[in-house]
């Protein structure tokens, strides 16, 4: 019953932070949105019992990587005067298409009630308890590669970030034919 | 009533089509982006949905490495449209036709 009630709550803030990031005007909106998602996102991993996970989702994503986002709309200014048109026509009805089609496949998984996604899905399987040191575990001795492989990865992104903010080129001006 | 993985995953789905249908509409490089995020994270939320369901650890670790390449995915991407911004003082996903042949 409780996890009912954590359920609705969250699902509601996670879908209205996710229409808000599509529609709002303002990217700080959006960004806001995001966030409200990405806090109920946090809320059902803990409810999953993923401690440790939660709390990367909040230190890492609600934290750095909105925090970057942020820092990057302030940066480059807020732009509200976004074209809206559409270039590709009848781009629109498409879209539309696609989406109804994406609800009428997740209506009809909720209505029919037949939740049988994950073929391994066990009847009662005990939830994994996703503390630190269960995690650590895994990442330290199945995961071991791939771990040295992401932390080879994030180093390459920084420089990568560093190098495309450090080398400025002259902007390209008019009747320039470089 | 119990809530079952099928409904974290019908969330999920809700979360993946917002998402695209962002990426779709939305001209600003940065709230495409924020739309990638979006998805990325509903599929890390039936990650961890599925591996409750099987009562596996390893749908957590999945969503491990899903995050710390999103996070780099972020620096990156961040780093291009603050030097695209640079050169033409704009945002806008339309404006980029470098690459055209």
């Amino acid at each position: 019953m409780v996890e009912l009630i954590v359920f609705v709550v969250g699902a509601v803030v996670a879908l209205g932070g996710a229409v808000a990031v599509v529609v709002a005007r303002n990217p700080v909106y959006s960004a806001l949105g995001l966030l409200a998602t990405l806090f109920s996102l946090g809320v059902f991993y803990v409810v999953h019992l993923a401690h440790m996970v939660a709390a990367v989702q909040i230190i890492v994503y609600a934290g750095a990587v909105m925090t970057l986002f942020l820092f990057v709309i302030m940066m480059i200014g807020v732009d509200r005067s976004e074209d809206t048109s559409e270039t590709i026509p009848r781009h629109r009805i498409y879209l539309a298409v696609l989406a109804v089609g994406l609800l009428a496949v997740a209506g009809a998984a909720a209505t029919g009630g037949r939740f049988s996604w994950v073929p391994a899905a066990v009847e009662g399987a005990e939830t994994p308890n996703g503390t630190v040191q269960a995690l650590a575990e895994r990442l330290f001795t199945d995961w071991v590669l791939a771990f040295e492989v992401t932390a080879l990865l994030l180093t390459i992104a920084a420089a990568g970030a560093i190098a495309l903010a450090y080398f400025r080129r002259e902007p390209v001006t008019e009747g320039d034919d470089r | 009533m119990t809530v079952t993985a099928g409904w974290y995953m019908t969330l999920a789905a809700l979360l993946f089509g917002v998402g695209l249908v962002g990426i779709f509409l939305r001209r600003n490089a940065l709230v495409m982006f924020m739309c990638i995020e979006l998805m990325l994270n509903a599929v890390n939320l039936t990650f961890v949905a599925a591996g409750r369901a099987i009562g596996d650890l390893e749908g957590q670790v999945a969503v491990f490495f899903v995050l710390v390449v999103a996070a780099a995915e972020v620096v990156v991407g961040l780093a291009i449209i603050v030097a695209v911004f640079r050169q033409r003082a704009s945002a806008s996903v339309d404006e980029l036709a470098e690459l055209k042949g």
